[in-house]
């Protein structure tokens, strides 16, 4: 298992939270974790980020595009 | 799980046979739910907002034209993706503003600033000197939309390929497979891309929150 410092485990969160970390650096991340409150605290924190970026609001394209792009796609039967 | 099932969207071949048959709402349904990601994708590669319309309604003028074609061996998503970042790609070299894409040297070393952790001489190395401090829970419309202002700037803000990569990731739920089928990056590359975008963005959320606290 892998000994991780904090700074090295900040580094390694977004490949923790997408499974790619290999099983031994996988367990090492989670014992630091487990016994690091600041280490905790700023996973959490990223965690948060993470969620509040995906609060985009919605975004539309304009009427008129929208509409050019329809009557496009209508055409397109026709020829 | 899965970004299409996030989306609502029925399975591919479904959609492709809807687009094929003249489906129009199934066509509106996909030029919405695409809009916000599309539209901001382009945004990376060009100067103004109406030259990132005019990508994307290139790029669905060229789907249309293509849809009788379409292989299948990739998904829907990523094949329009694909053609919008090629769109978006030509439109930026004729606006002179191409994208520092093959430069690496912005994206080399931590994202989080070494300066937050002690020196290798320390008795616990590279631990944080100063705790993270604790965020309040945005709770409350007003604070919530004040964050959620705030992360759309701070997005805007960073470099256009951890831009591009956290939109599609973050914003828009795409899975890491698809972001590196669509940009042609590495598996590595775009964790890198993401994990930074990800801490710049949460240093931002951090200052601000830092700068709302009460005075104790
Ligand atoms: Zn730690």
């Amino acid at each position: 298992m892998k000994r991780f410092t904090c700074g090295e485990l900040v580094e390694s969160i977004t490949a923790y939270l997408d499974d790619a970390l290999d099983p031994p650096d996988r367990a090492g991340f989670e014992t630091h974790a487990a016994c690091c409150d600041d280490c905790r605290r700023y996973v959490h924190q990223f965690r948060v980020t993470i969620r509040a970026v995906g609060d985009q609001p919605p975004e539309k394209l304009t009427d008129r595009t929208r509409e050019r792009l329809m009557s496009a796609f209508k055409q397109r039967r026709q020829s | 799980m899965g970004s299409l099932a996030g989306s609502g969207l029925p399975p591919d071949d479904v959609v492709v046979s809807a687009l094929r048959a003249g489906d129009e709402e199934m066509f509106a349904t996909l030029l919405d739910t695409w809009a916000r990601g599309m539209l901001r994708v382009a945004r990376s590669y060009v100067s103004t907002d109406d030259s990132a319309e005019e990508v994307v309604q290139d790029t669905w003028l060229a789907v249309i034209g293509a849809i009788d074609g379409f292989e299948g061996r990739s998904s829907v998503k990523t094949w329009v993706y694909r053609i919008l970042v090629n769109t978006a790609k030509k439109r930026s070299v004729r606006e002179s503003r191409t994208l520092p894409w093959s430069a690496f040297e912005r994206d080399a070393g931590p994202a989080v600033d070494p300066a937050r952790f002690d020196g290798i001489d320390a008795a616990l190395p590279a631990s944080w000197k100063e705790a993270p401090a604790a965020w309040p829970t945005p709770e409350g419309q007003a604070l919530a939309a004040e964050v959620r202002g705030l992360i759309g700037e701070a997005l805007a803000t960073l470099p256009p390929r951890q831009r591009i990569v956290i939109t599609l990731r973050d914003v828009e739920g795409c899975t890491s497979e698809e972001v590196c089928e669509i940009l042609e990056i590495s598996a590595v590359n775009q964790r890198v891309l993401l994990h930074r975008a990800r801490a710049a963005v949460r240093d931002l959320l951090e200052s601000y929150f830092e700068s709302v606290k009460q005075p104790e």
